[in-house]
């Protein structure tokens, strides 16, 4: 196995204005500040940001929001940073709120081929807007399309130089989710240990996933 | 006693020795204080894992639902959100506790947004309450300017139709029996007349109404 092992300049080269990244990270826990701290770097704009929350405005990805340079937001909660309110309603930014249990799911689809998951969530609330509900065995549901992106940017406690990443307490959340839906994986690894370390049992996101690693 | 403690005192008392429970951020949260002695529940944290606990140590890798510190007890399990909303959409979380905004005849409930004033998201609410054996609003009974929140109809965005099983509330508890909303229980010293008073919606009373249970 080839070590993925990089640095933030090499892996910021594939940063683009107009990308749609996601995000590991509930509120901040999981999402990995170096590879934000370099997305915010690059200066690239007029970013898609998928990820279950935008944070508060000086964690996870609330410095992204807070420097203009989204263009767009999916997301299930963005009450914790004012910034984001602010933004979407002047009109700066755009929103998409998605119940996270469908917006995980929209994301687990988009990585692993499936036209669209089935979800009783949302019916009859705004939610339903514009989308198909179909009856399956006398119950309804509605149909949920998937979700994918450019790229996909981690935070594993553990690592190998692979990219054979263990996850600690909740701070898996979407992390190993997002590693099957977007083009190209960054992780950011506390814990860099060599290639065989890593007990196969405890790998959350094998190294067939990541593309680069970067060592906190 | 304070009608928050009063409200999560009387919640407590709906939940079984080992049910799989989400409680809400703020009051919900309270419930877990007064539980009956003999009555061990599990706590779901919809970012992941089973098993929340008070916070001793400050763990970098630990929040809870609203992004906040905090514990695991012994026993606790994690796992990542596809699998944590499978566990709530799923039917494996025995009941949910959560506020509202306003709660209507017809078992919907409203609690994730007043249109051009609090967008914050929906988070996993809309998930929660869809999927939980057992859908609890813990919820002081009127508004802060004095208007009923129990009403015949939701005029706020609905978080989900026709799911809740019962509102506590400082003044009393309904239930929907048969699918009509029924005062079963008024606070000590409440009179049904302040009930009424207090209630936009239309409700049936109880034959064998009570006196609210508090517990211990």
């Amino acid at each position: 196995m080839k070590s993925k092992v990089t640095s933030l300049d090499t892996v910021a080269g594939v940063f683009r204005d107009g990308m749609s990244v996601m995000f590991g990270g509930f509120m901040g826990v999981g999402t990995p500040p170096l590879l934000i701290q370099a997305l915010l770097d690059s200066g690239v704009r007029d970013l898609t940001l998928i990820g279950n929350d935008t944070a508060f405005p000086d964690r996870g990805v609330g410095p992204l929001i807070g420097s203009g340079r989204v263009r767009r937001v999916i997301a299930s909660h963005i009450g914790l940073n004012p910034e984001t309110g602010r933004r979407m309603m002047a009109g700066e930014m755009e929103v998409e709120l998605v119940p996270q249990g469908t917006l995980i799911e929209r994301i687990r689809a988009g990585g692993a081929g499936l036209g669209g998951v089935l979800t009783p969530t949302g019916i009859g609330t705004v939610v339903e807007e514009g989308k198909q509900r179909l009856a399956i065995g006398g119950k309804d549901y509605l149909l949920e399309l998937p979700l994918r992106a450019d790229l996909a940017l981690l935070h594993a406690w553990e690592g190998d130089r692979a990219g054979n990443l263990y996850f600690r307490r909740s701070t898996r959340n979407f992390n190993p989710v997002i590693a099957l839906a977007a083009d190209y994986v960054m992780a950011q690894v506390d814990n860099l240990v060599a290639i065989g370390e890593l007990d196969p049992d405890r790998v959350a996101t094998p190294a067939a996933l990541v593309d680069a690693v970067i060592k906190s | 006693m304070h009608a928050k403690e009063l409200i999560a005192r009387r919640v407590a008392l709906e939940l079984n020795d080992g049910d799989i429970v989400n409680l809400g951020i703020g009051l919900p949260t309270m419930v877990a204080d007064y539980l009956p002695e003999g009555v061990s529940i599990t706590l779901q944290s919809e970012n992941g894992f089973l098993g929340l606990g008070p916070l001793h140590d400050t763990d970098p890798t630990v929040c809870n639902a609203g992004g906040q510190p905090c514990g695991m007890v012994p026993g606790a399990a994690t796992f990542d959100s596809s699998f944590s909303f499978a566990l709530i959409r799923g039917g494996h979380v025995d009941a949910c506790v959560l506020g509202g905004l306003q709660v209507d005849e017809g078992a919907n409930l409203a609690n994730w947004m007043v249109p051009g004033k609090m967008v914050p998201g929906m988070g996993g609410a809309m998930d929660l309450v869809v999927g939980s054996r057992k859908v609890i609003v813990a919820m002081e009974h009127c508004a802060r300017d004095g208007g009923a929140k129990i009403l015949p109809r939701c005029t706020l965005p609905l978080t989900a139709v026709n799911v809740v099983s019962m509102i506590v509330t400082e003044l009393g508890v309904f239930v929907f029996e048969e699918g009509k909303l029924t005062l079963t229980e008024l606070a000590p010293g409440v009179e049904l007349a302040t009930v009424r008073e207090k209630t936009g919606a239309a409700f049936a009373v109880a034959p064998d109404l009570c006196t609210m249970p508090l517990g211990v």
